[in-house]
Order: C-alpha cells, then sequence, then structure tokens
C-alpha cells in the first residue's frame, strides 16, 4: 500500500490567537505551532494501514520552510519520508494547496490519500474536495473507521452522520479525511525522533511544482470574538425569560 | 510563556519534538491524578506509568541505542526533567533517579553483563532500581558513611543502612555505595536477597507522590558479580550525582515555569481596588522578577545541555546551575504562593505543592550550601567542607 498524508502547520489549538493590528493576520511571534490535529489522526490511521498491510507512508506538508518541523514530527512517529512544498511567506490558499497536493500526489503516486476533515487554524476544509476533483478521485469524507477490503483494493469507510453511521465503499485510489474519533493518535517517542533525524524531506516549491501562485480568495480581515460580558443575576423566573427574550433574543 | 530570548530555539528540533509529546503525554496520564498522589501521600502506580514513559523515551535519554537505552541527548533527558517537574517533582525524582543514579552507573561503572540485563529494561520501564548513597549519619559528607562491604568467597556480605532513598520500596534492585578495604565501591543488590529489606517513610511535609524509604543491609551477601567492577572510590558515586543535579537543574525551572504562570494567570483574573491585580506595580515586581530569573536559568541550562553532551560540563559547572534554578524555583514558588493569596495554600492551584516539593529538592543532591562551597573551592583552591585537612 502506497499511503500519502498531507498535514499542516498550525497554531496550537491551546494557544491563545491575536490578531495583527493590520487587521488580517495573526500574530506569529511566540506562537507554538503543531501538526494539525486532525492530521495527526489522519497520519495516525496511515501507520496502522501500513502496520496491516505493509508499504509505505510519505507526510506531504505545504507551508513555510518551518513546516519541516511538523513533517519531522510525523516522521518520528513512524511515516517514512517527507515532502515539503514551500510557499515562502506567500498566502496559499485551498485552491493552491489542492493544486500543490495533486502535483506531488501525480509524481508519488498512491493508493489512499488521507488527510485531516480540516485544518484547526482557518476550518475551511475545502482542500479534500478541491484535490479529489483534481485527481479524479473518490473522496470519503469525516471517516470515523477505515477497512480495507481484502485485496479487492477497495476501501470501507464508516462516517459519522446525523443519528447514525453510513458505511461506504469506495475504490482506490481514494482520498479519506480524518474525523476526530477515527483513533487515538500516538506520541512521537524520542526514538522515533531518532530515527526520523535520518529520514528524507524532499523540499520543492511551488514554482518547481508548476502550481499557479495567484490566490483566488483573499482575507478581508479577521476579528477577534467579540469580549466576554459580565453575567447578571435576575430575581424572577419572569424576569429571566424577557431578557432571553427581549434582550439576548434567545427564545 | 514569553520567551524573549528564543531559548526554545537554542534547543535542537529533536528536543523541541520531544517536548510536545512528553506534555501532551504527561498532561494526559499523570496531571488528573497527582493532586491527589500528593495530598494522600500515594504516589502514582510506578509500575504502570514507568513503561508508557519507557514507551516515550523519557528513561535514560541520554544512554546510547547501541547500549539499551533511548539514544538521545543530554538536552532530551533535561526536557523531559522541566516538563516533569511542571507537574511534580516526584516525577522528575523518578525519572532522574533511573536515569542518572541507576542506568548511568551501570553504564558507565557495570559489567557488561549488569548493561546487557539492566539497561534495556530499566529503559522500557520494565524494571526499577534505587541508588543507595545517603546514610542516616551520613548526607554532605558520604565518606564518612557506615555501610561496609567485606570480601568472603566468592562474593560480598554488606552491612549498613541508607536513608532517603527514593524509589526504595518498589526497585526491583538497588545500587549501593559501600566501603571496602579499596575504598568505597558499588553494589548492585537484588530484591529478594537475603538480609536485605526496604521500608517506607511516610508522613512527608514534601514529595508526598514519591515513595521514598530506606535501605537495610544486614549481613547480606551478594556474589562476586553484583560488583559495579569500574567502581573506585567516592569520585564514582559523586560522578553519578552530576548527572542527577543536571536533570535537577532543569527540572527546577519546569517548577518555576509553573508557578509563575499560575501567578501570571491568576493576577489576570484576579480583581481587587477595582482592577485586576495585575495592573498594581508591586504585583508586576513580582511577576517580572520571576520571569527574568527563569528566563536566566533558561539560557543556563541551555548552554549546560551542550557542554554535557560534548564532555565539557565540570561538575561545578552543574552545581551552579543546580544552585541557581533550585534557588529561583523556591523563590518563585514563594512568590506566586503569596500572590495568590489564600488561594495560594490550596492544593488546587500549583504553588503550595511545588513549594512543599522544593524544600527537599533545595537539600538534596548536595545541599545549596554544598554547592556555595564547591565553587567556593573552584575560585580560591581552599576547600572549606571540613574543619580539619
Amino acid at each position: 500500500m502506497k499511503l500519502l498524508v498531507a498535514v499542516k502547520r498550525v497554531p496550537d489549538p491551546e494557544a491563545k490567537i491575536r490578531v495583527k493590528p493590520d487587521g488580517n493576520s495573526i500574530v506569529t511571534e511566540q506562537l507554538k505551532f503543531v501538526i494539525n490535529p486532525f492530521d495527526e489522526i489522519a497520519v495516525e490511521e496511515a501507520l496502522r494501514i501500513k502496520e496491516k498491510l505493509g508499504g509505505e507512508v510519505v507526510v506531504l506538508s505545504i507551508g513555510p520552510s518551518e513546516a519541516a518541523e511538523q513533517v519531522r514530527t510525523a516522521l518520528a512517529m513512524g511515516a517514512d519520508r517527507g515532502v515539503l512544498v514551500k510557499t515562502d511567506g506567500a498566502y496559499a490558499d485551498p485552491g493552491i494547496i489542492a493544486r500543490a497536493l495533486a502535483e506531488v500526489a501525480k509524481q508519488e503516486g498512491f493508493d489512499v490519500l488521507l488527510m485531516g476533515k480540516q485544518a484547526v487554524d482557518t476550518d475551511y476544509g475545502q482542500t479534500c474536495g478541491m484535490l479529489a476533483q483534481i485527481l479524479g478521485v473518490p473522496c470519503a469524507s469525516f471517516a470515523y473507521k477505515v477497512e480495507v477490503e481484502g485485496e479487492s483494493k477497495r476501501l470501507v469507510v464508516v462516517r459519522e452522520v446525523d443519528g447514525g453511521l453510513e458505511t461506504k465503499l469506495i475504490g482506490m485510489p481514494c482520498i479519506v479525511t480524518a474525523d476526530l474519533r477515527l483513533n487515538e493518535p500516538r506520541y512521537a517517542s524520542l526514538p522515533g525522533i531518532m530515527k526520523a533525524k535520518k529520514k528524507e524531506i524532499r523540499q520543492i516549491s511551488l514554482e518547481e511544482l508548476g502550481v499557479e501562485v495567484t490566490p483566488k480568495l483573499r482575507v478581508e480581515s479577521l476579528e477577534e470574538p467579540p469580549k466576554r460580558q459580565g453575567g447578571r443575576k435576575v430575581g424572577s423566573v419572569e424576569e429571566l425569560v424577557r431578557a432571553l427574550h427581549d434582550e439576548a433574543k434567545v427564545i | 510563556m514569553l520567551d524573549l530570548y528564543q531559548t526554545e530555539g537554542l534547543l535542537p528540533e529533536s528536543s523541541r519534538i520531544l517536548r510536545h509529546s512528553v506534555r501532551e503525554f504527561l498532561e494526559k496520564e499523570v496531571r488528573p491524578g497527582i493532586l491527589e498522589a500528593f495530598h494522600t501521600e500515594t504516589p502514582p502506580d510506578m509500575r504502570a506509568l514507568a513503561p508508557k514513559m519507557g514507551a516515550l523515551g523519557m528513561l535514560g535519554a541520554f544512554i546510547p541505542e547501541e547500549d539499551g537505552g533511548p539514544g538521545g541527548s543530554y538536552c532530551d533527558y533535561g526536557v523531559v526533567c522541566q516538563e516533569a517537574e511542571r507537574l511534580d517533582s516526584s516525577l522528575r525524582s523518578f525519572i532522574a533517579v533511573i536515569s542518572a543514579l541507576v542506568m548511568y552507573p551501570i553504564w558507565r561503572f557495570g559489567s557488561e553483563a549488569q548493561k546487557r540485563r539492566w539497561l534495556p529494561a530499566l529503559a522500557k520501564g520494565e524494571a526499577i532500581g534505587c541508588f543507595g548513597l545517603t546514610e542516616p549519619n551520613a548526607g554532605s559528607d558520604p565518606a564518612s558513611m557506615e555501610t561496609k562491604a567485606r570480601k568472603v568467597q566468592a562474593g560480598w556480605v554488606l552491612k549498613g543502612r541508607k536513608q532517603w532513598i527514593s524509589e526504595a520500596s518498589i526497585a526491583d534492585f538497588a545500587i549501593v555505595w559501600a566501603k571496602t578495604e579499596e575504598g568505597i565501591r558499588g553494589f548492585l543488590i537484588e530484591r529478594g536477597t537475603e538480609g536485605f529489606e526496604t521500608s517506607t517513610i511516610k508522613k512527608k511535609g514534601s514529595m508526598r507522590a514519591s515513595d521514598v524509604g530506606e535501605l537495610i543491609l544486614e549481613d547480606a551477601f551478594v556474589p562476586d558479580e553484583a560488583l559495579l567492577l569500574k567502581s573506585s572510590g567516592l569520585k564514582t558515586p559523586l560522578s553519578c550525582l552530576t548527572q542527577a543535579r543536571f536533570g535537577i537543574a532543569w527540572g527546577a525551572l519546569g517548577a518555576a515555569e509553573d508557578c509563575f504562570e499560575a501567578a501570571l494567570n491568576y493576577a489576570k483574573d484576579r480583581k481587587q481596588f477595582g482592577a485586576p491585580i495585575a495592573s498594581y506595580q508591586l504585583v508586576q515586581k513580582k511577576l517580572v522578577d520571576m520571569f527574568i530569573g527563569i528566563t536566566q536559568g533558561k539560557l543556563l541550562v541551555a548552554r549546560l545541555a551542550r557542554l554535557m553532551q560534548e564532555g565539557k560540563a565540570s561538575f561545578q559547572a552543574v552545581s551552579l546551575a543546580k544552585k541557581v534554578n533550585v534557588a529561583l524555583a523556591r523563590e518563585c514558588a514563594a512568590i506566586s504562593r503569596e500572590l495568590l493569596g489564600a488561594n495560594g495554600i490550596a492544593l488546587e492551584y500549583p504553588p503550595i505543592r511545588h513549594m512543599m516539593n522544593i524544600e527537599s529538592v533545595y537539600t538534596y543532591e548536595g545541599t545549596d550550601d554544598m554547592h556555595t562551597l564547591i565553587l567556593g573551592e573552584a575560585l580560591t583552591g581552599i576547600g572549606a567542607f571540613a574543619k580539619e585537612a
């Protein structure tokens, strides 16, 4: 099995995000970055498939050169090698990312390409669909369980849907996006980290891939959530209902 | 926390990745139970926890893979200690004991058979060892130890008592230091050896999440193979202490950081006289004092880790870092406790627990005063440890 996993470098979900005075980007100084948690789940799933059926796990990332640290982390978890497409500070919208991933996927070839269902920084969740369209392969999103069906080159993907589970059977090559409960990712261990030092990370630029780098999407502005207002005590149920109806307008 | 000197950038990428793994692991596996462990003086189940720590490479991080260790660096060992002591000194104690006081002497002074048998098992967390140097009447002056090893046919007979031994009552074996006719030497004594017993010290006011006890040797016989072959004289156990003190210098920073963060968060939230207490100058001064100390401490250990890795760190350099960072942690715990007011005495907040723990750390592995004298001797060439030469 040839397994590709796309991982994105994102700010630590625990970190406090501040908007820059320019109003359309965030302060990255002093900010800790991690692998997008959903992508980490995708890495874990790829490793489990490989451990069961053999093959190779290749990690792909698109971002600044610092994203090599996230690729290295995935290699420390057990992936075999990495490819980093460097954006060199340029803004890459989901379309650019999808086209770059498609180019690398074509170069590499794959049976299954995994990624998180969305990145926790932008929450777009668009890349997988675009990528499937460009590559002309099926895509199973929000995977809750993934199994390879015998020798048939087909994948059984169980998805969580409203009120139950949906089981899909899709042919390979295909794309799968990982949901939260697919698995619990392993930690990068020290022996794994030492092994990862010797693994290859191929670095390549968007231009070298021949991907058009003009984004079609522009971030107009970012706003911090409104400051939480203090609560207040009400004297009676009537007053509460009135406040909810007239002021908060939630009932 | 704010890292104005970008100290994290002084560490290799591998240590930064390891820090992330270790922090996530400890937050999930250890944080939830640590308060109760401390409160009830019931240490976490290390038989269950150690294998998980071992799988991550948290035990004996600097021991090479070919000798059965995880194959990391001194910086990795430091980062593990720092993250562990952010949670509780007892956890860092466990890691430093296994890494520096049990694995290190076996690695450096043990026979091939001892290395093969114990190092991989210790690194995996499947075996637990302890280190017996301190005695009821021999603390800062280990040369005055009373434990003796007498050579007999095919082995040695040990007699004596070791006190304040971390992991004494759970260890599979102890590295015991005893006087022989050729000076102080180390012996590996397995649990179950006749005449070898351990006990637990209870009602401690510090390190309450830690197993601390005694080793009692009543004419315990060990075969020749139990001797740490290459051990010779007091400098052997002292070299182990240098390894442990290095881990403490990193660990104490973790405790200091946890106290600082608790104080900073509290000061921003807590309102008095109509404003967050963080807006008052006296409070800001206290926060800044802690922050400066922690920044300096980080620079110190980042440099020290490099020297250790290159084999260039003197024991005096390690003493300096141990002394400075533990004093810093003690100061930060006290300031943080104070800033939290009455809440500062509640175990629900970390400062008072760190404060109690650090009292142990302040005087173990060389008291603060002993490190002053080590540095004093380095400066003047005159030892001021004993009344008479």
